[in-house]
């Protein structure tokens, strides 16, 4: 309908005027840039397609994000030349590179929580000093641009009350009332549900359909596979190859990122479970807001083997998760820890299941498992601050810490191997080493993982799923939770499927298809494949 | 209790309330751009002596009223300058301007006039007169209506008009301007200010002179106003309780109306209750002047839940992340 006043059949039609003359909508030359010893960008040239979806993959600290920023304004370039239409431009702030058309959809949100979604547009190009007129434009505008894109909202929605997903619409709309041609999105996945992820995908088809360039950044192989034309791998700085998408594999990809061969399957031996480590009995929990969210839960893991949770986030994993780590008061039912119940109530719950040997790398390792304001050996203790190890007494041995802090960075491989430095700058693969490395160096008998790699890039996941499978062989007993479902069927050995607070299915990794555990997570399956026997006698 | 006896109540209410709504909606413009503002009360003092010893040696109110401001304007640019520019602690900026008034105040004031840090009495030309409205005189004679209009609302000095004029103003500014639209977005997020192609620097600098000229205002409420002539910390901590209102009005301006108009009224009924006697119990005159303090504690630790103020306040904005 309104697409057909835009434009007509995708790239072909350009801007009239001279810059129409390229074929890229952008072009980036030689670009550098460093932040005091680190050189975050080196000669970077990129050339964006006019009416493509161009990804940029790398690993985390790769320099995606801060190409990314220079081109939109936010950093300037130590040298470089950046050309928009073919015309070369020196790009000083973000008001300018709107100007020319470039608009960017942060990785964190840049919404003022407490406007509506129409204000949240509108901040920024008011039309005059008096807001009422331009609130109504932007409102008429708004239904325009939801009706050729798509992308509908109600403009009077306060933010801090949408979906994270409407959000990022709301990013994506303020880009295109400020005239983008160019929209950069940065991680835009990696905030949202499938489904959320899905609807996404739908939009920026529907833009690029309607001419507009789209550049995605992220680090999800997935996505560049099912959404982009072209790929520009990163490593280190550095460009290191573009692609075009049709005529490359996940496997090659992954392989220029990280610049050897990536094992994408896990390699492990056969499990060798002993007894029963921890058994959980009739857990029954709530959230914060008073609804039930395990219910009625048993299970057990076994030392020498891992057991995986899998399900659609917000099934209760994360409650039963917090509940059995002591984090979060259960409202009946028994945990025991080799037999042995464990009094879990109380705000020092996670500190009395630490001493029992049960330890837990939380699911959001910034809110829960770091204070990223310390420094890296403050965080490499925390929890454990009271061992003899790191002085007797009330005193703390800070020479002791550190020493055994270093040490940890070393067999963890964490960097930058500087134990004084703050755990805020470190990249996210590297800030979840430093909490398994404390962790798993405590010697527990149970070791509950949430999330182990939640933004987290393809490096260190190897070397994260290895050392847990270096656990389990030392004969302990791994409970994991995650919503990645390949990562639970490569590292699980047993898997349980949860969906609405209930442990619906239990399945068998070697011989469940992805299939069988996406209908048992969705909450479709026979009440009688609570048995094993039965979910692999589902298989084949 | 008859009218005229409630009409002169209300009557000190509006007095009252004028240089605590002045500094109050001072306090909302820099707040909700970011700048705590605990400097209030040393602004207040600052300008307050200003206008007293402009108008004392001038004669002249305007004049007056003037130099109270651009007194107030300029330490509003160093507490500026120090919380903005230099990044520094805003509360600790805030609690250096309130030192440096009281205690530069007391000192020029001793050196200048040598009345002990008093400014000298101000003749009738020096300070703000009562305004009689249009037709108080005439219309004193109607029932109800004529006393409310004649003596509550009719009569004041002209700061208590601005004041009071200030609300719908500030509201106005607050919801229904593009200034009012950035002023609120950066004092919550201000980096999608920045990225939206804003100064954030700009903004908090406009709004933190404009508590300057509100609080230059205040001050000179005190001195060539309702008093004639400065008095050592003559602000008498009105600085912080109208602090406590912007808290409790959660920074809107016209809750920051009604409740300094409440604070005001306890101030009133307290000057009001000093010589009554309670069940033939003479009260003590200090415990009913510690009422309405006892009242802000009381109402600010019981009644105003939960107060959540603008979220980026009290944070300097650096880009780098």
């Amino acid at each position: 309908m309104a697409s057909d006043t835009h434009t007509g059949n995708s790239s072909a039609q350009r801007p009239s005027g001279a810059a129409a003359a390229s074929e890229f909508a952008i072009e980036l030359i030689k670009i550098n840039k460093s932040f005091g010893p680190v050189h975050a960008n080196k000669d970077i040239d990129l050339a964006i397609r006019r009416g493509s979806v161009h990804g940029i993959v790398g690993e985390n600290g790769a320099g995606k994000s801060t190409l990314m920023s220079i081109l939109y304004g936010f950093y300037t370039a130590d040298s470089g030349e950046i050309r928009v239409d073919g015309t070369p431009h020196s790009i000083t702030d973000s008001r300018h590179a709107l100007a020319l058309g470039i608009g960017m959809v942060h990785q964190h949100f840049m919404l003022v929580d407490n406007f509506s979604i129409l204000e949240n547009v509108v901040l920024g190009v008011e039309d005059n000093a008096l807001l009422g007129p331009s609130l109504t434009r932007a409102r008429k505008e708004l239904v325009r641009l939801a009706k050729e894109y798509r992308l509908d909202v109600d403009p009077d929605a306060i933010i801090e009350d949408v979906s994270v997903g409407t959000q990022q619409r709301v990013e994506i709309l303020k880009a295109l009332y400020r005239g983008a041609e160019v929209l950069i999105l940065d991680e835009p996945t990696g905030v949202l549900t499938p489904s959320e992820a899905d609807d996404l995908f739908r939009v920026l088809n529907e833009l690029r359909d309607q001419g507009k360039t789209i550049i995605l950044i992220t680090h999800k192989l997935r996505e560049i596979m099912a959404i982009t034309d072209y790929v520009s791998v990163m490593r280190q700085g550095e460009m290191v190859a573009t692609l075009k998408t049709a005529d490359t594999n996940p496997g090659e990809i992954a392989e220029l990122m990280v610049g050897r061969r990536v094992l994408l399957r896990v390699e492990k031996g056969p499990a060798t479970p002993g007894e029963v480590f921890l058994s959980v009995e009739n857990l029954v929990v709530k959230d914060d807001l008073g609804i039930t969210r395990v219910k009625d839960v048993s299970f057990t893991v076994r030392s020498g083997e891992i057991v995986g949770i899998a399900g659609v986030a917000g099934n209760g994993q994360s409650e039963l998760l917090e509940s059995v780590s002591g984090m979060r008061d259960q409202s009946s039912g028994t945990v025991r820890l080799k037999g042995h119940p464990l009094s879990l109530e109380g705000d020092d719950g996670a500190h009395r299941a630490r001493e029992a040997g049960l330890a837990h790398v939380p699911e959001d390792r910034q809110r829960m498992g770091l204070v990223t304001a310390f420094e890296e050996w403050e965080n490499a203790i925390l929890g454990y601050q009271g061992d003899d190890a790191y002085g007797k007494g009330w005193i703390l041995d800070i020479d002791a810490a550190r020493a055994i802090a270093r040490q940890r960075i070393e067999q963890f491989d964490i960097r930058p191997a500087n134990e004084r430095l703050k755990t805020a700058n470190f990249s996210g693969g590297n800030q979840q080493k430093i909490v398994l490395a404390r962790e798993m160096s405590s010697n527990p008998d149970v070791l509950i993982v949430g999330q182990p790699t939640r933004g987290v890039d393809i490096g260190a996941i190897e070397f994260i799923h290895n050392q847990i499978i270096k656990m389990r062989d030392a004969g302990k007993a791994i409970l994991l939770v995650s919503v990645e479902l390949d990562e639970i069927r490569s590292l699980a050995d047993r898997i349980l499927v949860m969906f609405d607070g209930h442990i619906v299915g239990e399945a068998d990794p070697a011989t469940a298809t992805e299939g069988e555990l996406g209908l048992m997570m969705a909450g479709i399956s026979d009440k009688t494949a609570a048995a094993p026997a039965v979910a692999e006698g589902k298989t084949k | 209790m008859d009218l005229a006896l409630i009409l002169s109540t209300l009557d000190a209410t509006l007095r009252l309330s004028t240089p605590l709504l002045l500094a109050c909606l001072a306090g909302l413009y820099s707040e909700r751009a970011g700048v705590f503002d605990i400097g209030l009360e040393g602004k207040m003092l600052a300008a307050a002596f200003g206008a007293a010893a402009v108008a004392a040696v001038t004669g002249n109110v305007w004049l007056g009223l003037l130099a109270g401001v651009a007194v107030s304007i300029t330490t509003a640019a160093v507490q500026g300058a120090a919380a903005i520019t230099l990044k520094g602690n805003q509360l600790i900026a805030g609690v250096a301007i309130n030192m440096l008034a009281a205690g530069l105040t007391t000192f020029l004031g001793i050196q200048w006039f040598a009345q002990g840090g008093r400014t000298p009495q101000l003749a009738p030309g020096g300070r703000f007169q009562n305004l009689t409205l249009p037709f108080a005189n005439e219309l004193s004679g109607v029932p109800i209506i004529g006393p409310i209009y004649a003596d509550l609302i009719s009569g004041h000095n002209l700061l208590v008009y601005v004041a009071f004029l200030a609300v719908p103003v500030t509201w106005f500014v607050l919801y229904r301007t593009r200034f009012g639209l950035r002023l609120r977005a950066v004092g919550e997020n201000p980096k999608a200010v920045d990225t939206a192609g804003i100064s954030v620097t700009r903004l908090r600098y406009q709004a933190v002179l404009i508590t300057g000229l509100l609080c230059g205002l205040a001050g000179a409420f005190f001195s060539i106003a309702q008093g004639s002539g400065f008095g050592n910390n003559m602000t008498a901590g009105k600085g912080f309780i109208a602090l406590a209102a912007l808290i409790f009005a959660k920074w809107k301006p016209v809750p920051a109306m009604l409740t300094c108009l409440l604070f005001g009224f306890l101030d009133a009924l307290q000057i009001r209750l000093q010589n009554t006697d309670i069940l033939g119990v003479q009260i003590p005159v200090q415990a009913i002047q510690a009422l309405p303090y006892v009242l802000t504690v009381v109402l600010l630790a019981g009644f105003i839940g939960k107060a959540v103020g603008p979220k980026a306040g009290g944070v300097p904005y650096t880009k780098e992340r």
